[in-house]
């Protein structure tokens, strides 16, 4: 195998350990309630600008102001739920397709207002360089981030399979009845779960602003992707975005090095479109 | 069912009777402009209304079959020179073949689901666009200025010809949509919206309904597309297939009332002079207020009047009943 | 009773990975009879009920009405050819009047909304609704939407009529409504097919009781035979069972 295409693998699997993280978020969403958060890549880009600011103003490293970023998008996810998302629940189909869209409009729009549509990059910090191995090109900061995303991934199915909570949360995503009937306050675990959904997308919001340029607009690319990766993986299924994440990555990169780069995504579009046609369900989904 | 009361015929008349002259009126260039731009997107709104206010199948990709119309009659009149009101079927024809072609695969999506699905397929249309060559790629395809004539579907020396004939297009689609709606085929549409299971156990076809409403309204789009192309004359992939267009025709037809003929038209009513003139006003200086109020008030509507206008009319109707 | 075949079952069997939902199941349906499915929880009724109405497929088997194989017909056509069903969870058309939701039943023999809505308001009065009929289709009780549902399958004119569990949560007035309703109907010269659980009212309406269990049917008989099998008490053993043969 030529050094060019394994490198072109790696760079697609270290993109893609990010997009796993963005997806588990919005799966874990999608699955408990029944959303599809249309503005999660418009957290991602919160979450950057969040580090952006820590960073820029205050000098905290993004690394440390991780645990930042997830505290600050949980409380906004939880609010978002709480006082926006709760009251079309019991709403018409419609209401609970768009409401979302408004969110995401009005949060893009937002961050333009205050932070202007300029395009912004974290001078290097403590993550910076490259490792060279061999003839190969390892970029400290994306590795980290593929890393530190695993990491995450791996707290975050502890923490559902076993915490009460988290179990209280599976549960939910199961079978919403039979939960209700066990005395899970499932409104609370909405508001838990659209908190952690938006926590974990700022946390690869902060990875993500170690190495990418930082703008409003940055969240619509991610946003729409992450719905393929969730489709693929199966709605609700963590492990099934973890895995689709990654070959989303992978085919992402190696279908710009085969074919015009502009096409990429078009060509995970046509993936999702393609799944949901032949296998509703995604690879893991039930 | 399609007898009209006095006490709907009468302001429908008095509104009809200002806006034809209304024009004549008004001189300036910009208000023309705007109610051209009312006029459009109202026929998009209903376009849109009638897959996914009545049939349920909610679409955020309305934008590719308002461009595939757009390049189909642009491009056929500028290499072969074929004339555009040819070119407006021709237009309606390819969209109403792709909407199949797409919409039979996806025919049991619903929801999110089909929502993803037509942003996925519109980007796509997008994407492809964008690098085709044939079609001027990203730059796009610049209509040449014909003779004048109604013939050509050009007009330079005012805007008066293509208000007018923005105003008979949207007449034109609101005939179309109340026939629907008052017909076998909108009520089967509504069967469809509430379920599929609900509409198979009547014995509709699900399939073969869902894709008559989808071409209806991909031919609707497109006809609105070649209007645009000849209005602008000047058509590319980021001015006419941007899901920015696709969610604006949702929010339209949701804040005047998806599921209602009239809907679509007061939301345009409303949201194009609002958008135009806080554009005007502020939306240029790159702060995007114009698009913050959108957003806000697709949260708002979604969350607490989710019927629309039109919504809000009918529940006073029934409550005096 | 008339001696006319309506529907005949022949080793009709439904696979679901490992598990047969159903297996082998033989039986038929005589025009203008009432048939009662029974059988405890998980026995198969709602999976034969779907794989006769076109809602799944049969891994074998076959479904004839009338002398026609409907085996492989999907669930528009199977109403199309009459035989109309009714849910386990109601379903209606909640943003459409009642009349309305009768009248999209109607349309089904009819093209134009005049004589389907004609059609839909004579329906409505056979079944009792016809002072409800201008109400939100979501405004109606519960026993109000079940009788909505058996109007709408009315209104598409099927010569079978199936009911999935009709009688689930009624109160004793309500029970009796459905009753009467259904022998009504049966008067009309429809045959029907009812899954149930009431046994009260599956005493009281029916001619002939099929009894599954684990995907077997494991009687077929009158009332009366059925209620005495040691075996079908024995599949029920445990379930609250009152109706006695009287």
């Amino acid at each position: 195998m030529s050094y060019e295409l394994l490198q072109q693998l790696i760079n697609g699997l270290l993109i893609g350990f990010m997009y796993a993280l963005i997806a588990i978020g919005l799966t874990l969403i999608w699955g408990v309630m029944n959303i599809v958060n249309f503005a999660h890549g418009d957290f991602l880009m919160v979450g950057m600008f969040t580090s952006f600011w820590l960073f820029t103003l205050y000098g905290i490293d993004p690394i440390v102001s991780i645990p930042i970023c997830f505290l600050i998008l949980f409380i906004v996810g939880w609010g978002i739920y709480r006082f926006i998302v709760s009251k079309v629940m019991k709403g018409p189909m419609l209401a609970q397709v768009v409401v979302t869209f408004g969110v995401s409009i009005f949060v893009a729009n937002l961050a333009v207002y205050f932070w202007t549509p300029d395009f912004r990059l974290l001078p290097p910090t403590i993550l910076q360089g490259t490792w060279n191995i061999g003839n190969l090109d390892l970029s400290v900061p994306k590795t980290v981030s593929a890393f530190g995303s695993i990491i995450t991934t791996i707290l975050v199915y502890l923490f559902l399979k076993k915490t009460r909570t988290g179990k209280a949360i599976l549960a939910t995503e199961m079978d919403r009845e039979a939960a209700l009937l066990m005395g899970i306050n499932t409104e609370r675990i909405n508001s838990l779960s659209f908190g952690i959904g938006l926590a974990l997308v700022g946390v690869a919001g902060a990875f993500l602003s170690t190495y990418y340029y930082i703008y409003p607009q940055v969240g619509s690319q991610f946003g729409t992707l992450a719905f393929c990766i969730v489709a693929l993986g199966g709605f609700g299924s963590i492990g099934g975005a973890f895995i689709a994440g990654i070959l989303v990555g992978l085919v992402q990169t190696l279908g710009g090095f085969f074919f015009d780069p502009s096409y990429k995504y078009a060509i995970v579009f046509a993936i999702y479109l393609i799944t949901m046609w032949i296998r509703p369900q995604g690879l893991l989904g039930w | 069912m399609r007898r009209f009361t006095t006490r709907q015929v009468i302001p429908g008349v008095a509104v009809l009777i200002v806006l034809l002259i209304f024009p004549l009126i008004v001189q300036a260039t910009f208000p023309i402009h705007v109610m051209i731009l009312v006029f459009l997107f109202g026929m998009l709104g209903i376009g849109w209304n009638i897959m996914g206010g009545y049939a349920g199948m909610f679409s955020f990709g309305q934008a590719a079959f308002f461009g595939l119309g757009a390049y189909t009659s642009s491009y056929l009149s500028m290499t072969f020179g074929i004339n555009p009101w040819i070119g407006l079927l021709a237009g309606g024809l390819v969209a109403a073949v792709v909407a199949a072609a797409i919409g039979y695969p996806c025919s049991s999506l619903r929801g999110h689901y089909f929502a993803i699905a037509s942003i996925a397929f519109a980007e796509i249309v997008r994407v492809i666009f964008n690098n085709w060559k044939m079609v001027g790629a990203a730059e796009g395809l610049s209509l040449p200025m014909h003779q004048e004539s109604f013939t050509n579907f050009v007009f330079n020396s005012s805007k008066l010809p293509y208000y007018y004939i923005a105003l008979v297009f949207l007449l034109i689609s609101l005939i179309v949509c109340y026939f629907v709606a008052t017909s076998k085929m909108g009520y089967y549409f509504r069967a469809i919206k509430e379920s599929h299971d609900v509409a198979e156990v009547l014995g509709v076809d699900v399939v073969r309904y869902r894709l008559i409403a989808i071409m209806i309204s991909a031919f609707m789009s497109a006809v609105a597309g070649t209007f645009y192309a000849q209005y602008i004359l000047y058509i590319d992939p980021e001015s006419v297939m941007l899901l920015a267009i696709s969610v604006q025709i949702v929010l339209i037809s949701m804040l005047g009332g998806a599921g209602s003929v009239m809907g679509p038209v007061i939301g345009a009513a409303v949201l194009i002079p609002l958008a135009e003139y806080t554009r005007t006003m502020l939306g240029y200086k790159g702060t995007g207020v114009d698009m913050l109020i959108y957003g806000f008030l697709i949260m708002l509507i979604s969350m607490y009047q989710p019927a629309g206008v039109w919504g809000l009319f009918s529940r006073i109707g029934r409550k005096t009943r | 009773m008339s001696k006319v075949t309506c529907l005949e079952v022949k080793g009709l069997s439904k696979w679901f990975g490992g598990l047969a939902a159903n297996s082998d199941i033989d039986f038929s349906i005589n025009e203008g009879e009432i048939v009662s499915i029974i059988g405890p929880n998980g026995a198969g009724k709602s999976t034969l009920f779907n794989c006769i109405t076109g809602f799944y497929k049969p891994s074998s088997g076959n479904v004839t009405f009338y002398g026609r194989d409907i085996t492989r017909l999907g669930a528009d056509k199977i109403c199309k050819i009459g035989i109309a069903r009714t849910f386990q969870i109601v379903q209606v058309i909640s943003d459409m009047t009642v009349l309305e939701n009768v009248t999209t039943g109607a349309l089904l023999r009819f093209q134009r909304i005049r004589p389907a809505m004609n059609k839909a308001e004579e329906i409505l009065n056979f079944t009792g609704l016809n002072e409800k009929k201008d109400f939100l289709a979501t405004e109606l009780t519960i026993a109000d939407k079940k009788r909505l549902e058996v109007s709408m399958a009315l209104a598409t004119q099927p010569r079978l009529l199936m009911l999935d569990e009709s009688m689930a949560g009624l109160n004793k007035v309500e029970l009796q409504q459905i009753i009467d309703l259904i022998k009504k109907i049966r008067e009309k010269g429809m045959t029907l097919i009812v899954v149930e659980h009431v046994m009260e009212a599956v005493m009281k309406i029916s001619d002939r009781v099929v009894v599954l269990n684990s995907g077997k049917k494991i009687m077929d008989g009158s009332p009366k035979e059925v209620v005495s099998n040691p075996e079908v008490i024995q599949a029920y053993l445990g379930e609250k069972y009152r109706a006695v043969a009287k």
